[in-house]
């Protein structure tokens, strides 16, 4: 099912193209502010493996099951950004008309982190910046800003199979419950400190939007995929825990029948493509399709 | 205003002087009871007590200091110039029995910057108490009421005129739970029994905002009151909290139960209407209006807190994980902050609900 979506959208897109490409010039032209875009501080994360646990829900035999675990390797180096998205920043895409403005009576601060944007305001944050500078700007995948994170990167997996559903439910909710939750206060670049690779501010206060969808995968007998349904109108956030937030939501709250903890503040920090000809020539696809 | 009290004051002396004879030989009864003196338990926990008694009456002797004090209460840190019986909000639970005199020593300490009170709703005459406790910073003042009917009801300060309803939403409200000396009964007169008792304090809370819509903070209540009135006067609260902050019971401070334990949720609004409900469960036995003299209602689903006042809920545990019980207006719940968590362990009871089939695709859906 998911396959034949892919399809479809490959079709749309090829049509959408079939004539800007076929009037466009060929030349790969970088164009764009480059004074901004070396602006960005970039900390390119060289090729190597971790142990990743896989996102979404699993289920086996009818019932759910603790998430499949794996090294997972990055043949490519990964050039993410060294801090979140500073208010300033994000500012100048909303003076620029891209971006929705951050909430009434927000600073606007260079050393502090843009909050209270949803997966739609920070997508269209990367896109701004990416059609500013020419450069490929977008939301890393859950898996790479898990790399990215290292050791700040908290495995939720829960060791219980049991078909006893409220084990999982309570595991989750103790573990969720032990993080020390007092400051929401915002604090400057660096105030949660730097992980071994040199990023700033990892699992603090602002959980950081990704590109990942929220999946749910039936696995078979042997561990391998049956069937999976995806819901991209949840996408992860990650941080003091992964949490699947709705993508419009601003400020997430618990409540009512959602009994786990909420991110503290939502935020974002970008992964900028490498600029391979391959990259450049999407780009321009984009552009011409848009 | 002032004058509207002191007559008030005044009928109620004159009622004192009329029938003071009677009076007289009681307290002289009174001198002779046992006394018995309990140190209170901030929320949502409740002091030791026994459920019924065999003992006739006593004097149960209370102590609470009144503390005007900033705290915080969400998480997003705004602060808030609270005014609290004993430092907590709500005030802690007092629990007694028919017929039992509380005897409350109320205590206003001169690092305080206001005259308090307290009117019990449980009590009768001088406005709960009110005309009889109204005490400066520096000055102590020592009521006893008899505890002459049952159920759970709110106290509250209530200093007099505009001074009240914000006195009442800045914290200073609370409950007593007077039992029936032969403890709780279902409508047919079968004994009821709990394991825990959590007590709940419900609360609007009205912080003013400044132009770019941040909450503002002040430097003492009193320079908190013009702002704080005109957002009351809106009559939408910006918060509608358990136990004084978003998140007071939840995670770390959830209420604990397990499976096939009873509890007795005591719950209190002292200023606006109220809800509760329990996702997941219900209420076995509910006492919406909070007087033990009436039949419990049986398997509510929700139940409705009139502002001023208390209920009880009964409830044992039947199945294990966690629980949210909130205000079900849920807007409150959820956007407000009126939601607690329990944290229940057992074992699962598939008769009672099981996921016959886990989330996945829909069969012979039609592909697209």
């Amino acid at each position: 099912m998911l396959l034949a979506l892919k399809l479809k959208i490959a079709v749309a897109a090829l049509a959408g193209f079939a004539t800007p490409l076929a009037v466009a010039p060929l030349v790969i032209d970088r164009g764009g502010d480059r004074a901004l875009d070396a602006q960005q501080a970039i900390v390119e994360i060289a090729p190597g493996a971790i142990s990743y646990r896989l996102s979404g829900e699993f289920t086996r035999g009818g019932r759910q099951v603790e998430a499949p675990k794996g090294a997972l390797r990055f043949d490519r180096p990964v050039a993410i950004m060294l801090h979140q998205v500073s208010a300033a920043d994000y500012q100048l895409c909303v003076d620029d008309g891209a971006c929705r403005a951050m909430t009434a009576g927000t600073a606007i601060r260079a050393d502090r982190p843009a909050i209270e944007v949803s997966w739609h305001d920070a997508s269209a944050y990367a896109e701004w910046l990416s059609a500013k500078t020419g450069v490929i700007y977008r939301l890393p995948t859950d898996a790479e800003w898990a790399y990215a994170a290292a050791s700040r990167f908290k495995d939720d997996g829960l060791s219980t199979d049991s078909t006893d559903p409220s084990v999982r439910w309570i595991a989750r909710y103790v573990r969720e419950s032990e993080i020390d939750r007092a400051a929401a206060a915002l604090r400057g670049f660096g105030g949660f400190g730097a992980n071994e690779r040199g990023l700033l501010d990892l699992a603090g206060n602002v959980w950081e939007w990704t590109s990942t969808c929220f999946v749910r995968t039936a696995l078979g007998d042997d561990g391998r995929a049956l069937n999976h349904t995806s819901n991209c109108g949840v996408r992860i956030a990650e941080g003091q825990h992964r949490a699947y937030v709705t993508d419009f939501i601003r400020d997430a709250k618990a409540g009512g029948c959602s009994a786990g903890l909420p991110p503290i503040h939502l935020g974002f920090r970008l992964v900028r493509e490498p600029n391979t000809p391959m990259a450049l020539l999407r780009k321009q696809f984009a552009r011409a399709a848009s | 205003m002032m004058t509207r009290r002191e007559t008030l004051l005044g009928a109620a002396l004159t009622s004192l002087v009329l029938t003071a004879p009677a009076f007289a030989a009681a307290a002289d009864d009174i001198g002779k009871l046992p006394r018995q003196k309990i140190d209170l338990v901030a929320p949502p926990f409740v002091h030791a007590h026994q459920q019924a008694t065999k003992e006739g009456p006593k004097v149960i002797e209370f102590k609470m200091v009144i503390q005007e004090k900033e705290v915080v209460i969400d998480d997003d840190g705004t602060k808030f110039q609270a005014m609290t019986f004993n430092g907590s909000m709500p005030g802690p639970l007092m629990v007694v029995h028919q017929n039992d005199y509380v005897e409350l020593t109320l205590v206003n300490p001169a690092s305080n910057t206001m005259p308090h009170n307290i009117d019990f709703h449980a009590s009768t005459g001088a406005l709960g108490g009110g005309a009889l406790t109204l005490i400066n910073p520096g000055e102590q003042v020592v009521l006893r009421f008899k505890a002459d009917r049952t159920g759970v009801f709110v106290y509250h300060c209530a200093p007099g005129g505009n001074m009240i309803p914000w006195h009442v939403v800045s914290g200073m409200n609370g409950a007593i739970m007077v039992l029936p000396r032969e403890g709780l009964k279902d409508r047919d007169g079968k004994p009821l029994h709990y394991d825990r008792v959590y007590y709940i304090g419900e609360q609007d809370m009205y912080v003013p905002k400044d132009e770019s819509g941040k909450y503002k903070t002040y430097g003492s209540p009193a320079e908190s009151y013009t702002d704080t009135v005109e957002v009351m006067r809106k009559l939408i609260p910006t918060h509608e909290v358990f136990n004084g902050r978003v998140g007071a019971l939840t995670g770390k401070n959830a209420m604990t139960a397990k499976v096939g334990e009873t509890v007795l949720i005591v719950h209190s609004q002292a200023n606006r209407d109220t809800r509760p409900h329990l996702i997941g469960g219900h209420g076995d036995y509910v006492w919406e209006t909070g007087k033990f003299s009436n039949p419990p209602e049986t398997n509510l689903e929700t139940w409705f807190i009139r502002g001023g006042s208390a209920g009880a809920a009964l409830y044992t545990f039947k199945q294990p994980g966690v629980y949210a019980y909130v205000n079900h207006n849920l807007i409150e719940a959820v956007e407000l902050g009126a939601t607690a968590h329990f944290k229940v362990d057992g074992t699962w009871n598939d008769d009672l609900m099981k996921q016959v089939s886990a989330p996945g695709p829909i069969p012979n859906a039609p592909s697209n």
